[in-house]
This record gives C-alpha cells, structure tokens and sequence, in this order.
C-alpha cells in the first residue's frame, strides 16, 4: 500500500514537471495562430464574375506569348517556352491549375506582389519579377483584363494533370527556392532549381533546406506557415504560394517521407516490442512475488 | 602462494584459481541488504541498466557518427535516422535514456535526503553519487552538442562562455576550453572525444566507487534502523529467512530490482517511441548556424533548474553586477548537494516524516526545484523573472536554514 502511495506522489511531481517544461513552456513561448484557410477570401477575385473561355485562353498564352515567354509548360503533349532566371527561376504552367486555388491563381496573375502578400519588399524601385496583368497596357485593370485573367485560369485548369505525386507538387510548389537534400542525398536533384547565390540575392536571405522542417517544425506548423508565412513570421520574404488544401497536404506527406522515412516502421515496431515488455513484466513480478513468499 | 595442481582445463582447477564461488558469495548470495525497503531502493539497478543502455546504444551510433561540423548533423539525421537499419532506434533510445537517467538520478537523490541515507558513516555514498551526478551532466552537456544542431551549438556557446566567470573576462580560458575564438569544429572534436572516451570512463571508474562506498555502511533502510548486520545474516543463513531483517542481494534484492525494471523498461520505451520531442529539442533539427539565433535559448529540462538561479537575479545589487551574482548562485547550486551531509546538523538518522521541520524543508525545496525548472524554460520577461527571483531567493534560503531547522528537530526530540 505505501508503495502504492509513494508511487502515486512520483508520478504527480513527474507529471506537474513535464507539464511544465513542455506543453506549459511551449504555449507560453510559441504564440497560437488562426487555422489555415484554403478560400484565399482576402483576394479580390479580378474575374468579377466572368467566365473563362480554354481557347481564348490559349491565344492569349501560346500564340500572343502572355506568358510563355517567361514560362515553361507542356501544351498538347509539346513542351513550350523555357523556365529563365529573374533572381528567382520562373516556375513552370502545366501544373499550376492543379495545385494553386483558382482566385488565388486569378488574383496573382492580376497582381503577384499582392496576392502573394509580398508587397512589404517592393520597396526602394524593387517590383515583383512578374508584371501585373494588362492586357493593352493601358494602365489599370479593367473588364478586358478581367476576361483574359478569366479565360488563363479555364486554360490552365485544362492543361493541368487529374494529380501528381507528392513529389511532384513539392517540386513545383517549393524547390524553386527550396532545397530538400534528403529526397536525394547522393544524387543531387532535390536542390534548389535557382542558384544560391541568385536565390540569395533575390530573397535577401537564403530559404532553408526542408530535410528536416517536418522534425523541427512539425506539421501544424508547416500547414500554418505555408498557407500564410506571415502568420508565423511578420515581415519574411517567403511568398504566400497560394496552394489548395490538398496540394499543401502533399507537400508535407513528402517533407515526411523524406524527413521522418522510418516513421511508419517505427510505429510498426512499437506494439510487438511494448507487448513483450509486458510479458516481460508480468514474469518478473511473478518470480519476484515467489522469492520473496520465502522471506516475508 | 600454494601451488594448484589441478589442470587448468577443469572447472575445478578454474575454481581454484579464481575463487568464483567465494566471489559470487561476496558480491551476491551474501551480500546483504536489508528486508525493510520499497522500490525506490531499486532504483540503483535501474540507473545501472539504463547506463548500460547508454553504453551499448551509444556504441552502434558510434559507429555511423561522423565528429565534423560539415559532416555531423546529416550523419545523424540521415545516415543514422534513415539509412542505418533501426538507427532511429538506437538514437531514440540513446537520447530518451540519456534525459530518463537523470530523472531517476534526481528521484535516487531525493530518497537518499528523505531517508536520511547521507550521514552517520554513508558519507561516501553520498559524495561518490554527487561525483556521478556532476560526470553525468558533463556526459549530458557533451553528448548534446554531437548532432550539430542550433540548440546544440548554441547551448555550447552559452556554457562555455561561462567559464569566462562575468566580470572577471577569463577569456583565454573560455578559448582554451572551444580550442578557438568561437564554437566550432575544435570544440566538436573535443566535446566528442569527452564524450565517448574521458567521461565516460570516469563514470564507470566512479560508479564502481559508489559500490564499493555502499558495500562497508550498508544500504539504509525505510524507517532507517540500525541493523546488526553480522547477528541478522547469521539467522537468514540459519534458515530463519521470515524473522531475518536482511536478504541477500541474490536473487532477493535482485528479483524486486528486476520486477521495478520490467514497469520501468514499459515507460522508458513507450517514451523512446511515441513521445521522445521532450529529450531531442525540434530546435536542434535545424542544423547549426552562427548567424541565426534561436527565439529562445534553454538547456535540457534536467539543467533547467540551476539554469534558472543564474538568471534569477536579473538587477544590480550590493554594488555588483546581476551577471555576476547569478554566476555566484550558479556555481553554488553546481556543488551545494554534495556538502548536505555537513549541513544537517541532526545527529539521528531518521526518515523524514520523523522529523517535522525537515519534512517541511524537503517539500518546499521539491517544490521550489519545479518552480526553477518550469521558469527556467519560460522567457525571463515581466512576471516570470520575478518568480525566478524569488525562487532563487528562496532557493539561497533553504540552504541557509538547513543546519538550523535540522538542529531545531533535534532538539525538540532530544538528542541533543
């Protein structure tokens, strides 16, 4: 009974400790931000209502050059345009009416610095690599620009693959500026695709390899941040992507592959290896009460 | 010496030799502690074994771990956690046990205050277990900053810029101990050879001092009698085990040793596979970096507490600096403990409900080590240095009032 008692009080004074030095410690120091949200409401949505024509679309980026002199992507089962550097290298289409929300999409086409909430750096002559939206250079956003940003985004979505392997959207979405060396640490391919220095240059900081952001940051964190980066760090250079729920939940399944790649044998191992520790104990107190019988 | 003739090659010509059968009843079948006891008393084989599992654990990772700034962090985090076969696994259980050890060490240390374990001939015990603590924490300190991580880089940087005592700028010791100005790849290399040769030879050297220090004064018991071990040996050896108030360490004292390890072995891996954040600090998967320094710095959740006196006096006073004052308290919090056999001033070894003040003495200073502990970690702005104050404050007080309270109960009991 009194061993009962003492072992009662350990574990109050155990417990109150850890309570203490790690949820109460961590609450105190990590400040509680909102839930992701995935309707990107805060964006204008430019289309105002209009709907987007596939062809016109087309024109506009394969034959009128709108963006495939910047961009890369794969039209009919042709590759068009070519990716190029402007401090950070420009991602490529055909995957982007799949993995980016549409009003966000819409809403970055019309104005990039805005819609990616980076405008804080656009300062001192600095502007966004990407232009804004302007159909005939007129100046401002009118219908004709809402109907081409409109007829782009039906384009895209109809060029864009049913889906993609985790990898494939952490590779659009991220590993432009991101490296994540895990994913091929002999090989090499999982750097980032624009150069340190010009990354660097561009960022004013070089974006961390990811290998271990699902260890040091955890998923929570790495939806909150993606989904808003601003959220977490005020004033980063790190753009708002605009990604949809599900693209987002694959690209922290592939930073957990990469970064956490035994995680499901170690949840495997657990229950046969705590279940012979209780066999295990149940011997040992079964022998222990027969020795001491003799003694008590 | 007489001359054995019997072959070499023959269990009894082995037993000659080497005397095993004598060996195994001195250090086992007759070696005796005393019946009155609970499972805090095998708490010792526990530390032995989660030792063991430091030991063996920490030779597989050995193996793959790779001591250069430019090398060491991925050879952790991918050679050993995705390549190796259950690399994760050793890790796990090398880190989970490493924090583990010094729960226990902590709860094995509060026992022996409790019991009153430290004084009237166990003095030795005492101070041979502080030694292991203080080697513990080296080990702890050292191992911490092998991954290569911020928190460890950064835990290097703050520790070994303490030796450079505050106002006294030792700085030529500070770069003496890094091997340079700043952390780096000397003060990895150094730290690793401490860590997986000097230090830990020291321990095993220093535990079998803490056996053989146990061995003359015997092991204390729950209501701290004194037994007349050589009358209560002879009964048990007579046969009358039930009236004997000692049992022998073999198999008696083992089996409920063996028994605690089996609940004990449940929780430690429980914790080595589903909740092991709390001893391998997310922070220090990102790897080091002098140019970025972590939001909030602070040790393992076993050094919080001292760590914590040294942040506790956070103004100027009596005309020195509050860095100097908290390196002050710092220092005394490090080695006080091993002078607590001098402090108490009751000359009756006694649990501690048999001693009323004391009793009260022990759990305010439970509590205030969880409070240093909990605001350790916190970050020291508005309120909470105020509570880090005051528990240091009180911290300093306690240790100031423990001749007198244990005086006081011996008087009111009249031994003195």
């Amino acid at each position: 009974m009194r061993e009962i008692k003492i072992l009662v009080l350990l574990s109050v004074i155990v417990g109150v400790l850890y309570w203490g030095v790690e949820p109460f410690a961590h609450s105190q120091m990590h400040a509680h931000v909102a839930e992701p949200e995935y309707t990107f409401d805060d964006v204008d949505d430019v289309r105002a209502g209009k709907t987007g024509n596939v062809d016109a679309g087309k024109s506009l980026v394969v034959d009128q050059f709108q963006c495939q002199s910047c961009h890369s992507m794969t039209v009919d089962g042709k590759q068009i345009g070519a990716s190029m550097n402007l401090g950070v290298v420009t991602p490529d289409l055909t995957n982007a009416g799949l993995i980016y929300d549409e009003r966000y999409l819409a809403g970055f086409i019309a104005n990039p610095a805005k819609a990616s909430h980076v405008e804080h750096k656009m300062v001192e002559g600095k502007t966004h690599p990407m232009t804004s939206f302007d159909l005939n250079y007129d100046g401002t956003f009118g219908d004709d620009d809402a109907q081409g940003v409109a007829d782009i985004v039906a384009f895209l979505k109809s060029i864009a693959p049913k889906e993609l392997t985790n990898k494939e959207v952490f590779q659009d979405a991220c590993q432009r500026c991101h490296s994540i060396k895990y994913g091929d640490f002999y090989g090499g391919s999982m750097a980032a695709k624009t150069p340190t220095d010009s990354i660097t240059n561009y960022m004013g900081k070089t974006p961390p390899d990811l290998s271990q952001y699902i260890k040091s940051r955890g998923d929570e964190w790495l939806h909150e941040f993606i989904n808003e980066p601003a959220k977490h760090l005020k004033g980063t250079a790190m753009p708002r992507v605009g990604l949809t729920q599900e693209a987002e939940h694959q690209v922290v399944e592939y930073m957990t592959e990469v970064g956490e790649s035994k995680k499901a044998e170690r949840e495997a191992l657990a229950g046969p290896f705590l279940g012979y520790l209780v066999i295990f104990a149940l011997f040992a107190w079964l022998w222990k009460a027969k020795i001491w019988r003799q003694v008590h | 010496m007489a001359l054995i003739n019997e072959s070499f090659f023959s269990a009894e010509g082995l037993e000659k030799r080497l005397a095993g059968k004598k060996f195994w009843k001195v250090m086992m079948t007759e070696y005796w502690i005393p019946k009155d006891i609970n499972f805090l008393w095998a708490l010792g084989v526990v530390l032995a074994t989660t030792f063991s599992i430091l030991i063996v654990s920490g030779i597989f990772l050995l193996m793959y771990y790779k001591p250069d700034t430019a090398l060491a962090f991925d050879s952790v985090n991918y050679t050993i956690m995705q390549e190796v076969s259950y690399g994760w696994l050793f890790r796990h259980m090398h880190g989970v046990a490493a924090s583990v050890v010094f729960l226990i060490i902590y709860i094995h240390m509060f026992t022996g205050i409790y019991y009153g374990s430290y004084k009237k001939g166990r003095e030795m015990i005492w101070i041979s277990g502080m030694l292991l603590f203080v080697t513990f924490s080296a080990e702890g300190f050292s191992g911490y900053m092998l991954p290569w991580g911020q928190m460890s880089y950064w835990a290097a940087a703050v520790i070994t810029n303490l030796f450079a005592g505050g106002s006294l700028e030792a700085w030529g010791l500070v770069e003496w101990i890094r091997g340079g100005f700043a952390v780096g790849d000397a003060t990895l290399t150094r730290f690793f050879m401490l860590h997986v040769f000097l230090i830990p030879l020291v321990i095993i050297g220093v535990i079998v001092l803490h056996f053989y220090t146990l061995r003359i004064p015997h092991v204390n018991n729950q209501t701290s009698e004194d037994i007349d071990y050589d009358a209560e040996a002879e009964k048990y050896l007579a046969g009358n085990k039930k009236e004997s108030k000692v049992i022998p360490f073999w198999p008696v004292f083992l089996s409920k040793d063996f028994a605690v390890l089996g609940l004990f072995f449940i929780f430690y891996f429980y914790l080595v596979f589903f909740n092991y954040d709390f001893a391998m600090d997310p922070v220090n998967f990102d790897p080091a970096n002098a140019m970025v320094t972590p939001a909030h710095i602070y040790p393992e959740w076993y050094f919080l507490w001292s760590y914590e006196t040294l942040r506790g006096p956070f103004f100027d006073m009596f005309g020195m600096k509050a860095m100097d004052i908290g390196l002050m308290i710092f220092g005394l919090a490090q080695v006080i403990f091993v002078v607590f056999p001098f402090l108490d001033r009751d000359p009756d070894v006694l649990p501690a409900h048999k001693r009323p003040k004391f009793f009260i003495w022990f759990w305010i200073m439970i509590v205030d080590l969880l409070v240093l502990s909990v605001y350790g970690k916190l970050p020291p702005t508005g309120a909470n240095a105020w509570v880090g104050f005051a528990a240091t404050g009180m911290f300093l007080l306690l240790w100031v009032s423990l001749p007198f309270i244990t005086k006081s109960d011996a008087k009111a009991r009249g031994a003195l």
